[in-house]
C-alpha cells in the first residue's frame, strides 16, 4: 500500500511540473431568459457561474455533473462556441475570451470537439470522406491527392476501412459513427478535445471500444482531453484529475485517485456513493440525497447544494464558499474544510 | 386440501416457453427473440441484461401483448400467466390484465406521459378502469398514490401538467400509475437509463421498496450490470435473441461462464482499481437477417469459439444446479434439465 502511495504522489509531481494549456478563471455563462412583452429578457440562467480550472498539456481533465449543472456549457464555452458572460479564457497562454472573425477562426484549428449523439452529429448528405476531409480544407491548401491520402490515415488511425470513405453515415453502427466523429475531430492535429458524453449513446462493448481508442490516439498525439461525461466510472477510467460541477458552480478538483479515494465535498461523496456497485455482495447503504436540483434560473443562496446537503449549516444558507486547497491538489468549495 | 394449496404455490407467477417473435421484413420473418424459455417466481427481481439488439424488449412487449401488430407477432410458444395462456385472450380479456396484474414502465420518462392532461387526470384514469371506484376516490386514490412514491406536494401536483416535472420526478409519476392497481408483476424496461445517477439510486430504492410492500414480482430489463448488482435476484443475459446464461445474481458475478458475460463484465469500467485498458469485443451483432441459422449466434465475435461453435448449435444447460449456460465451451457435463424445465 505504501509503495503505491509513494508511486502516486511521484505521479502527481510530475503532472504539477507540466506546462499549462487551458487556464479558465472566473468564467461564467449566463443564458438569458426571454418572454412577456417583445421577448424582453426576463431573467438569467446561470448555467455557469464563476468556476475557475486549468488543464495541463497532455493530460485529461474529467467533468461531471448531473443534467443541468454546467459541463456542457462550460466545454463549448471555452470552444467559443458560446459567448463567455463574463471571465477568462487562457489558451496556451493567449487570452481567447474575446477574439473573433480570423483571429478566432484560426485558433479554433487547436481546439475541436467530440459529440455526444453519433447520430445527429454527421452530416447525412456528406460521405464520410467529405465530412472528415472539411476541417482540413477548411484551413490548408492541399492537393487533392495529398488530401485524400491525409484522410485514409485517419480512418485507419481510428479503426475504419478504406471502403469508408465513399459510404455515408447512415451505412455505419453507433460506435463506428462516433469513430468518424473522432476521425474529424483529429484532422486538424489539434491540441485540445472537448469530448462531450462521447460514449454515453453507445452500448457497452462498443463504449470499451471507444474509450481505449481515445486513450491511444492520447498517447500517440500529444493530446489534452476535457472529458465530459456523468458516468463517475467512465469518467474515472479516463482521467488524470476530475472536476465535479453542480449547480454551475466546481465544488471539487482533485486528481483522480484522490477523488475516488477520499471525496471531500458532500455532494460527491453522495455522487459517487450511488453508483451501483458490480458486486451484489455490496448492496451498500448509500446516502441518497433527497428532492431535486434547484433551478439554475433561481439557485439558492449560499452554498448552492445546501437545500440537498445532508450536512448543511446554518452558515450555508449565507455565505457561498469558494475552492480551497486541502491537500495538494485537491480543492474543495466547502465551509465544512 | 393440503396438497392442492402446495401445487398453486409452486406454479409460477409467468411462464414463458419457446418464445419466438418475428418481425416481419420483406416478405418473411425475421424472429428477433428465439426460443426462449424462463420462469418469473413471485416476490422475485429478475433481470434480463443485454445490449441493444439483443431482443430483450421485443420480449418484455410479447408478454404485455403490445407488438405493433402489423410488422411483428409471436410465432411460437407460450407465455403463461398464473396458469393463463396470454396469446389465447382475447384484447378485451388482456385489456384487463394490463394495468391491473401486470404492468409496465418504460425508459422515456419524457415520452410515457401525455402531455395534455394533467397528471390527476392520467392517474384517475387507471384507476377508474381497473377499479370500481367514483371519480371522488379515485382523486383521494391518486393523491395518495403520489405521496407513497415520494413525491412532495402531491395535492398540488395532481393539478400539473407532465412538462412542469423534472426527468426523476415523472418516472415516479409513471411508476405509480403502474403500481396503481397492484399489479402482480412489473416489467421495468430501462426505469433508470434517462436519468441521472442520484436519481438513478432513488429510484431503485423506490422499486426495490413497493416490491417488497406490494409483494410484486418485477423484471428489471436492462443494459447496466450495475443495476442488475444492485437490486435483483435472478438474472438472465441475453445476446441476439437468445438466453445465452441465466443463474443467481451472485453465481453470474462471482463466476460468470459464457464468454460474452465475462466479456461484458470486462467492457466496463470499474470504480476500484485502475485499469489502462478495457475489455472489448470486437465486431458487432449480426442483424436478424443475416443471423447464422446453425451455430452460436456468438461465435463470429467470440475468442474461445472452436471450430465446433460453428456448425452447432448451443442449448441452454444447467451444468451446474442454478447456474445454465448456452456454449459448447462447457457441454462436457451432463445435458439434461433445462433451465425452463425445471
Amino acid at each position: 500500500m505504501n509503495t503505491t502511495k509513494t508511486k502516486r504522489s511521484t505521479k502527481q509531481t510530475t503532472i504539477v511540473e507540466k506546462e499549462t494549456l487551458l487556464d479558465i478563471r472566473h468564467l461564467k455563462t449566463y443564458y438569458p431568459v426571454k418572454g412577456g412583452f417583445l421577448r424582453r429578457t426576463m431573467g438569467q440562467v446561470k448555467a455557469v457561474d464563476d468556476i475557475s480550472f486549468e488543464i495541463k498539456k497532455g493530460e485529461t481533465l474529467g467533468l461531471v455533473g448531473e443534467s443541468g449543472c454546467g459541463k456542457s456549457t462550460t466545454g463549448r464555452t471555452i470552444l467559443r462556441l458560446l459567448k463567455p458572460t463574463d471571465g477568462k479564457i487562457l489558451f496556451d497562454g493567449k487570452d481567447i475570451t474575446t477574439i473573433s472573425g480570423t483571429e478566432l477562426r484560426h485558433a479554433r484549428q487547436n481546439f475541436q470537439m467530440i459529440f455526444q449523439d453519433p447520430y445527429a452529429s454527421l452530416n447525412p448528405s456528406q460521405s464520410v470522406g467529405d465530412i472528415i476531409s472539411e476541417p482540413i480544407r477548411n484551413y490548408k491548401k492541399v492537393g487533392k491527392k495529398e488530401l485524400k491520402n491525409e484522410v485514409l490515415d485517419l480512418l485507419s488511425r481510428v479503426g475504419l476501412p478504406r471502403e469508408a470513405y465513399d459510404k455515408y453515415g447512415h451505412e455505419f453502427s453507433g460506435g463506428q459513427r462516433q469513430r468518424i466523429g473522432i476521425a474529424r475531430a483529429l484532422a486538424l492535429k489539434p491540441k485540445l478535445i472537448v469530448a462531450d458524453e462521447p460514449v454515453s449513446a453507445l452500448d457497452v462493448s462498443v463504449q470499451s471500444q471507444v474509450l481505449n481508442l481515445l486513450k491511444e490516439l492520447q498517447a500517440e498525439f500529444d493530446l489534452t482531453y476535457l472529458f465530459i461525461a456523468h458516468d463517475l466510472s467512465v469518467v474515472k477510467h479516463m482521467s488524470d484529475r476530475i472536476g465535479v460541477m453542480y449547480l454551475g458552480n466546481m465544488v471539487e478538483v482533485a486528481t483522480n485517485e484522490s477523488l475516488y479515494a477520499g471525496p471531500l465535498h458532500p455532494y460527491t461523496q453522495a455522487l459517487i456513493s450511488a453508483i451501483p456497485e458490480m458486486d451484489p455482495k455490496k448492496r451498500k447503504d448509500r446516502i441518497v440525497l433527497k428532492g431535486y436540483v434547484p433551478s439554475p434560473q433561481n439557485p439558492p443562496s449560499g452554498c448552492a447544494f445546501h437545500t440537498r446537503c445532508p450536512l448543511a449549516k446554518e452558515e450555508c444558507y449565507q455565505v457561498k464558499p469558494t475552492l480551497k486547497e486541502v491537500t495538494p491538489g485537491h480543492r474543495v468549495a466547502c465551509i465544512l474544510y | 386440501m393440503a396438497r392442492q394449496i402446495s401445487v398453486q404455490v409452486e406454479t409460477p407467477l409467468l411462464e414463458i416457453k419457446n418464445l419466438q417473435t418475428g418481425f416481419k421484413i420483406g416478405k418473411g420473418y425475421y424472429n428477433a427473440v428465439e426460443k426462449v424459455s424462463f420462469k418469473v417466481d413471485r416476490r422475485k427481481i429478475i433481470g434480463i441484461v443485454g445490449e441493444s439488439g439483443c431482443g430483450k424488449s421485443v420480449m418484455s412487449l410479447s408478454v404485455m401483448q403490445l407488438l405493433p401488430n402489423e410488422i411483428a407477432k409471436v410465432r411460437g410458444g407460450e407465455i403463461k400467466f398464473e396458469g393463463r395462456n396470454l396469446e389465447k385472450l382475447s384484447e378485451r380479456e388482456m385489456n384487463q390484465i394490463r394495468g391491473k396484474e401486470i404492468s409496465m414502465i418504460f425508459q422515456e420518462p419524457m415520452t410515457a406521459l401525455n402531455p395534455v392532461f394533467t397528471i390527476g387526470y392520467q392517474l384517475q384514469e387507471v384507476l377508474l378502469n381497473h377499479e370500481k371506484i367514483s371519480k371522488k376516490e379515485a382523486r383521494l386514490k391518486s393523491i395518495a398514490l403520489l405521496r407513497s412514491v415520494g413525491i412532495p406536494r402531491p395535492k398540488k401536483i395532481v393539478e400539473e401538467y407532465p412538462h412542469q416535472l423534472s426527468g426523476g420526478m415523472r418516472q415516479r409519476v409513471i411508476i405509480s400509475m403502474a403500481i396503481a392497481c397492484q399489479p402482480k408483476l412489473l416489467i421495468a424496461d430501462e426505469p433508470t437509463t434517462a436519468l441521472d445517477v442520484t436519481v438513478q439510486a432513488q429510484i431503485l430504492d423506490l422499486l426495490k421498496n413497493i416490491q417488497e410492500v406490494n409483494d410484486m414480482s418485477i423484471i428489471m430489463i436492462t443494459h447496466d450490470l450495475g443495476v442488475v448488482a444492485e437490486i435483483c435476484d435472478e438474472v438472465i443475459v441475453m445476446y441476439a435473441g437468445k438466453i445465452i446464461e441465466q443463474t443467481d445474481v451472485t453465481t453470474l458475478f462471482e463466476d460468470p461462464k459464457h464468454p460474452y458475460t465475462e466479456l461484458l463484465m470486462g467492457a466496463i469500467p470499474k470504480m476500484d482499481g485502475k485499469k489502462d485498458t478495457l475489455t472489448t469485443i470486437e465486431g458487432l451483432v449480426p442483424s436478424i437477417q443475416q443471423m447464422p441459422q446453425v451455430g452460436c449466434r456468438f461465435a463470429n465475435r467470440c475468442p474461445k469459439a472452436m471450430p465446433e461453435c460453428l456448425t452447432t448449435t448451443p442449448q441452454l444447460v444447467e451444468n451446474e444446479p442454478g447456474h445454465a449456460v448456452a456454449c459448447l465451451f462447457f457441454k462436457n457435463s451432463t445435458q439434461k434439465g433445462r433451465v425452463g424445465d425445471r
